[in-house]
């Protein structure tokens, strides 16, 4: 019986052991980043970190979230640098102090998207208040992010500039990234608001198409990257996140903007805001 | 004959109820003494009270001379010394040899004399060779054969035993008897044991109780109660109750 | 795309992923199983002996503990995470260990999570022990130590199996491992399968993200592991319930 025991123990000191190692080498420096889900789901985040990795030393984490659980958690500084693009709400936390060196990095414009056969005949419509007022007339279903995002944000913002408040069974708040909500609004054949980023990095695995981008006003949708206040958190690597933020505003990079996507969806998905 | 056990107006209630009543007994060093009686008449709670798991109502109880009050300590220093046998053995989920060593671990004896008691108690009551096997795998009659092993192995003073027999053939029955005699004579273990087998008392007892109702109404030699009961209760009851 | 397509697509795609052993599959998995693992042999650590605690030591407070691990182990998950991200986050009153978004924290909510549930199933194993082998070991002569080792060796299956139970509950969990290690990977995944291996990415969390990324076949190669190891373990259980 004791040999049983022997056994179990020799297994539990193999397990925590192995568990041990898991962090991650020490010469490189951490960066956390917390950052919108559309900045993750197209993928360009991710080029741009290798870059960054490979000139800084760096080991960047990224937590994707919506832009306002990306303030939150940089609020809370269990991030060093946000990546968001909600201006309103970056504003208010800049001026909490939370955050500092708020820099524009690119934009785009938000699209609405939605069957092809357009139901509620938004394409004809003149700006995004107007469109929205349509599917709300028609009662078409629309699916809205519900996560207090960057998109959900101007979702909100368009409502109320069509001074509509929506409600009923058409309207439905899924609380999920954009990549979850594009999904959802595809098989309930649905309309939804989308970063033109994000709708074009899943354009092959979905039905939906985009009826409605000419609104330069109500649907531009800029990025902005952020420092976490080192000191309201001293922890944070203040430097190493200035780095970042000056890395993200080098013409090199804002290059790299400009052309990404071009050769996968024929057109870049972010304009650069310094080029 | 020295006294082992001695028992002065026992009485032990059960949620308001005697189980029993009144009981005046000397068990004597050596001797192999039957407690005889119907089912449900307390001899069960009478064996568990000589081993402690029971503590009387009211009386006086008395273990090789020294008045028993039942703290834990005292409790454990009288089963170092003594044994109780259940009528359905517990069995340990582990090896036989597990199984009999046990009272030889808990006692700290040594690698070498642990192996060699078990082999001993284990060839004594014809289990020799099965020590690896699982104790659960044992049938009925090996299972109480083990379980008395695992109780003589480490040479109590006193073996008290409820029913031993009661579920066994009558190869397992004859083999028990034969051990219960054989342990006695060979070490001079006293016996107590409880039991319906009135054949059986006769084959292997020196004096019998008759506990009736929770009293105890006759205690005589096993060749007086036999020829000349001295009670008219306990004459009813071992002509009239047929046993097994 | 024709009817199902995507689904076949998918599962051909994940079978590739895996019999190539895909790096940045294998990192999840490995992921997962640290953080599980690490957090089952904590929560062992500390509910065994709390269960034999409760089972043996009559303490003030002792019917609260049992009520509180009664409703722990219906604990909802995501309410875990969030208790814990909320003590972990830099802004709370743990702020300082600098442990959000790491292995660590994940640990924790699911050491949280799954304590109650070992505790719980340890607890009925230990009752399912039968009275008469404590009372054996009494018998035998053991003292309090010994009926807590023996019941211990009684429970064994069983206290495996709560063991077992614990670390599928772990491997299965997502809501809090989500909100406190942040589904991570390092640089090179984002955006599909890369080069870029998992730091706080699990196989439940990667199916998460993966699925609403619209990879479905990833996802299904994920899914695939994840029911392949919940099966190993239901299955080890399985094995340790019928050893009983």
């Amino acid at each position: 019986m004791k040999r049983f025991y022997i056994i179990v123990i020799l297994i539990l000191i193999s397990l925590i052991s192995g568990c041990l190692d898991s962090t991650p080498d020490n010469a490189t420096e951490e960066l956390r980043i917390s950052t919108t889900s559309s900045t993750c789901d197209t993928g360009i985040l991710d080029l741009l970190n290798k870059e960054f990795e490979n000139a800084n030393n760096a080991k960047i984490l990224t937590v994707c979230q919506g832009t306002g659980k990306a303030i939150a958690t940089g609020e809370m500084g269990a991030a060093d640098v946000v990546f968001v693009h909600a201006p309103a709400s970056e504003l208010t936390a800049v001026e909490k102090g939370s955050f500092i060196n708020r820099t524009y990095v690119m934009y785009n414009y938000f699209v609405i998207i939605g069957p092809g056969n357009d139901p509620a005949g938004i394409r004809a419509t003149e700006n995004a208040p107007e469109a929205l007022g349509m599917i709300a007339g028609k009662e078409q279903p629309f699916i809205s992010r519900g996560d207090d995002s960057g998109t959900h944000n101007k979702e909100k913002a368009i409502w109320m500039a069509a001074n509509i408040t929506p409600s009923g069974t058409w309207y439905q708040s899924v609380g999920k990234g954009m990549g979850d909500t594009i999904m959802t609004a595809d098989i309930r054949e649905a309309y939804t608001l989308s970063d033109r980023g994000t709708y074009l990095a899943m354009k092959d695995k979905t039905k939906l198409v985009i009826l409605f981008e000419t609104d330069k006003e109500y649907l531009f949708n800029p990025y902005h990257v952020m420092a976490v206040n080192p000191e309201k958190f001293p922890d944070v690597k203040y430097d190493m996140s200035m780095k970042y933020i000056n890395f993200l505003t080098s013409t090199e990079v804002q290059a790299i903007i400009r052309d990404y996507g071009k050769d996968k969806f024929d057109e870049p998905l972010f304009t650069p805001a310094l080029i | 004959m020295a006294e082992l056990f001695r028992i002065c107006n026992l009485t032990k209630t059960f949620a308001g109820k005697d189980v029993l009543k009144n009981i005046n007994l000397r068990i004597y060093r050596g001797e192999i003494f039957a407690l005889i009686g119907p089912s449900g008449t307390g001899k069960t709670t009478f064996l568990r009270i000589l081993n402690l798991f029971e503590k009387p109502t009211n009386g006086i109880f008395e273990f090789d001379g020294k008045p028993v009050n039942g703290t834990p300590l005292e409790k454990n220093r009288i089963r170092q010394r003594s044994s109780l046998l259940f009528q359905t053995p517990a069995v340990f989920n582990l090896s036989v040899f597990d199984n009999v060593a046990y009272g030889l671990k808990v006692r700290g004896f040594d690698k070498s004399t642990v192996e060699k008691k078990v082999k001993e108690a284990l060839g004594i009551v014809g289990l020799s060779g099965m020590e690896t096997q699982k104790a659960r795998t044992l049938s009925g009659g090996e299972a109480q054969r083990m379980a008395f092993a695992r109780a003589i192995v480490y040479g109590p003073e006193v073996l008290l035993l409820d029913e031993p027999t009661a579920n066994l053939d009558p190869y397992n029955v004859a083999k028990i008897e034969e051990l219960i005699r054989h342990i006695r004579d060979k070490c001079g273990t006293t016996i107590v044991i409880a039991t319906h087998n009135l054949p059986q008392v006769k084959r292997i007892a020196d004096r019998v109780g008759v506990l009736l109702e929770g009293k105890l109404i006759e205690v005589n030699s096993v060749g007086g109660i036999f020829t000349s009961p001295g009670d008219a209760r306990s004459a009813a009851f071992l002509k009239g109750e047929m046993v097994y | 795309m024709g009817s199902f397509e995507f689904l076949l697509d998918g599962i051909v795609r994940a079978f590739e992923l895996i019999v190539t052993l895909n790096p940045y599959i294998l990192s999840i998995t490995g992921v997962s199983i640290k953080v599980s693992g690490t957090a089952t042999l904590l929560a062992a650590m500390t509910a065994i002996p709390l269960a034999f605690a409760l089972s043996f030591v009559q303490f003030r407070g002792r019917h609260a503990v049992i009520t509180l691990v009664n409703t722990g182990m219906g604990l909802p998950p995501v309410f875990v995470g969030l208790f814990v991200f909320v003590m972990l986050v830099p802004a709370g009153p743990l702020g300082f260990l600098n442990r959000i978004f790491t292995p660590e924290a994940m640990i924790i909510a699911q050491y949280i999570l799954i304590t109650p549930i070992i505790t719980g199933i340890t607890l009925s194993a230990i009752k399912a022990v039968p009275e008469p082998i404590i009372e054996t070991v009494y018998t035998l002569g053991g003292r309090e130590k010994d009926v807590v080792l023996t019941t211990l060796l009684e429970a064994r299956f069983g206290v495996i199996t709560a063991v077992l139970a614990g670390l599928g509950r772990a491997l299965a969990e997502v809501g809090a491992i989500l909100i406190v290690g942040g589904n991570i990977a390092y640089t090179g995944s984002v955006g599909g399968i890369g080069e870029g291996l998992s730091y706080t990415r699990t196989l439940t969390t990667a199916i998460t993200s993966e699925t609403s990324k619209g990879d479905i076949s990833t996802s299904i190669a994920l899914g695939i592991i994840l029911i392949a190891i919940y099966l190993f373990v239901n299955v080890a259980a399985g094995f340790f319930r019928r050893q009983d």
